[in-house]
């Protein structure tokens, strides 16, 4: 297996001396599903950060899709985003007004493919978050639920090494957060390699692996856990001791 | 660069998951520069900003397009005017001369052009026509019980039949002075002295020295030979019988080929006098057109700094509309960070938001400016002329204000941390 993410001994310390990561180590392989917990100010929001390279640390080390990010500029930087990794946030964050086959599209606009090859794209990406009748829809048309669908579509558009999810059913009643949930499981059991940041523990503990955080560091890594999720009935932990 | 992009295709349509390894060995997935955006994507990005909000794109861009009607239509109406003068000159040609008696050396000596002066000029090489007036001591009045000081100003000349063709007069009405009506009391006005006299067209009669006139033609206005206007032509004839006239031209106007006007010019004095060519005085009526004409189109600089200041107001309008919109959508450049957009990215965006919002309000302004200037045009019955260079230079100080106008809030959007986005709430 390889490894997709890989920091070592990372401090984050902002301005005003506040520690924001003390000393993290953190592993993910390829294909996992991994949940990073915590309650707020524990860091998570800033591991997220660096893990996305779009912060960097003070101190220690980071390696994403296998490139050593203290090494890159802020241009290379971007090229690994727009090709390695994926985003899906909290408040979705589409374009009002536009489809959401252009909304998912945008989610290429950097990668140097052509329009209409991104707009086919983009499609095949909603098809893929069950979405392939929504295409037309403006977000304003869609429900909470289908907005992060499209915004998850986005994300995955570009097959990136690694996709990011923060707080993905924050915004969501629990029906909706869990179709969303069901839709992370799905894309991971097709491969993706993707990491939850999250506070709800009851949404970590439906991923195979959680990483606890409390204060700036790990305080907690376990594999494992429910073997088979109960409401999507996909089999997880097949990862663990990967 | 195409071939770039089609490995790029290539490589992305794979989607087993074993795809990042391959990645890793992947030269293309190696390069780490950022891929460029076509001019349409540009486009795109730049003008998605103005799309949304509508109004804020009006009254912003008001403000460039106001500036940059002013500067055209002030650079249109002078150039209008110009024309005019321009075209009325070409038509008049600037190649006709006129000698008159200038100052004597000796004071209180009359200096008189000899009456063989018309033919003398006439051989000179390159004269192609000439005609003399005479002035004649007499006052023209609309009939014989008017006080004779009530002339209107009007001179009485004696004119060669050869004039109305040298100075390229027409005929407003009737015909011009014949070898035959130039013998009896026929008068062929000026359009001033026609108006003064309250002569409306040929056939009438006026009182002219002591006898009636008959008006057999009124003639067109003479902007090169605005003396003749205001002048009422007898022949030469009738002038010497019934007038006392003493057949010494006072002007003799001629017309040579272009190519031969200086030289002309510095052979007209001593033709005529070889004596005292110093006594001549040589006039090139057209000089002070060419010279009426510089001055219209000179444009009023006061009316161009105010378009000016206009623009300037407008590109600070413009500047600040892009420090808001930074400002507003944060959290989308935050978003295109975050989905790889570089900061060169993220600064032409910005650029090209404010070329467009700019650029907009510069083709409004050139709009209006034409407007305006064909507005006045056919008020003042001028020809309708935009300069190209009005337009070039009005686009081009659109560009520069746009390009300086968004240059510091897109350098701004593209420092701001791309954390930004997910920190929105």
């Amino acid at each position: 297996m390889t490894r997709v993410v890989g920091l070592t001994g990372v401090t984050k310390e902002y301005a005003g001396g506040v520690m924001a990561l003390r000393e993290v180590d953190l592993s993910i392989e390829e294909g996992e599903l991994v949940g990073i917990v915590g309650p707020s100010g524990s860091g998570k929001s800033t591991l997220l950060h660096i893990v996305g390279t779009l912060d960097r640390p003070t101190s220690g080390s980071v390696e994403i899709a296998g490139f050593d990010v203290a090494a890159l500029s802020d241009r290379a930087l971007s090229a690994v985003r727009a090709r390695h990794v994926g985003f899906v946030f909290q408040a979705f964050h589409l374009v009002p007004g536009v489809s959401a086959q252009d909304n998912v599209a945008e989610g290429l606009l950097y990668s140097g493919l052509p329009r209409a090859v991104r707009r086919r794209r983009a499609a095949e990406a909603l098809e893929r978050v069950g979405l392939a009748d929504r295409a037309r829809h403006r977000p304003h048309e869609l429900s909470g639920g289908q907005k992060q669908r499209v915004a998850i579509a986005r994300a995955v558009v570009g097959d990136p090494g690694l996709l990011l999810a923060d707080e993905p059913t924050g915004a969501l009643d629990s029906a909706s957060g869990e179709s969303v949930m069901a839709l992370l499981h799905e894309l991971s059991a097709a491969g993706a390699t993707i990491a939850v940041i999250t506070h709800d523990t009851e949404v970590a503990d439906q991923l195979p692996r959680r990483v606890r955080l409390r204060d700036g560091a790990v305080v907690d890594d376990t594999r494992g856990g429910p073997r088979t999720d109960t409401r999507t009935g996909i089999r997880t932990g097949i990862w663990t001791g990967a | 660069m195409p071939r770039r992009t089609r490995e790029h295709r290539r490589d992305s349509a794979r989607s087993d998951p074993a795809r990042s390894d391959s990645a890793r060995r992947d030269p293309v997935r190696r390069d780490l520069r950022p891929a460029r955006l076509s001019p349409r994507d540009v486009l795109h990005v730049g003008s998605g900003g103005l799309r949304s909000r509508p109004l804020r794109v009006v009254l912003s861009a008001l403000g460039i397009a106001i500036g940059i009607a002013t500067m055209v239509s002030v650079v249109g109406v002078s150039a209008s005017s110009q024309e005019k003068l321009l075209r009325q000159l070409d038509r008049l040609g600037t190649n006709m001369l006129v000698a008159s008696p200038g100052e004597s050396m000796f004071a209180g000596e009359d200096v008189k052009l000899p009456k063989s002066a018309v033919g003398m000029v006439s051989r000179i090489e390159g004269v192609e026509e000439a005609g003399a007036t005479g002035t004649v001591e007499a006052t023209v009045r609309r009939n014989e019980k008017l006080p004779e000081e009530d002339s209107g100003g009007i001179a009485v000349q004696a004119a060669s039949l050869e004039l109305l063709r040298t100075v390229r007069g027409t005929i407003a009405s009737g015909s011009w002075l014949n070898g035959a009506n130039g013998r009896y009391p026929s008068v062929v006005l000026g359009h001033v002295a026609a108006q003064r006299l309250g002569v409306g067209k040929a056939g009438q009669q006026v009182w002219l020295g002591d006898r009636y006139f008959t008006v057999v033609g009124v003639l067109d206005p003479l902007p090169l030979a605005p003396e003749l206007e205001r002048s009422a032509l007898v022949g030469w004839d009738a002038a010497e019988r019934l007038l006392g006239f003493d057949g010494h031209p006072t002007s003799v106007y001629e017309r040579s080929q272009d190519s031969s006007v200086s030289a002309v010019r510095s052979l007209l004095a001593p033709t005529i006098d070889p004596e005292n060519p110093q006594d001549i005085k040589v006039t090139d009526p057209s000089a002070k057109l060419q010279a009426r004409a510089a001055t219209e189109g000179a444009f009023s600089s006061l009316l161009l700094g105010l378009g000016g200041i206009a623009l300037l107001v407008g590109g600070v309008g413009v500047a600040n509309t892009m420090i808001i919109s930074v400002l507003e959508r944060r959290y989308e450049i935050g978003l295109r960070r975050s989905l790889g957009a570089a900061r060169g990215q993220i600064r032409i965006q910005f650029v090209t938001e404010s070329l467009l919002l700019s650029g907009l309000g510069g083709a409004v302004g050139v709009a209006l400016g034409a407007a305006a200037t064909a507005v006045f045009a056919q008020v003042e019955g001028v020809p309708w002329v935009i300069p190209l260079w009005s337009v070039a230079g009005g686009f081009g100080a659109t560009l520069v204000i746009g390009t300086l106008a968004g240059l510091y809030p897109a350098i701004r959007a593209a420092r701001l941390s791309p954390t930004l986005a997910l920190h929105a709430a």
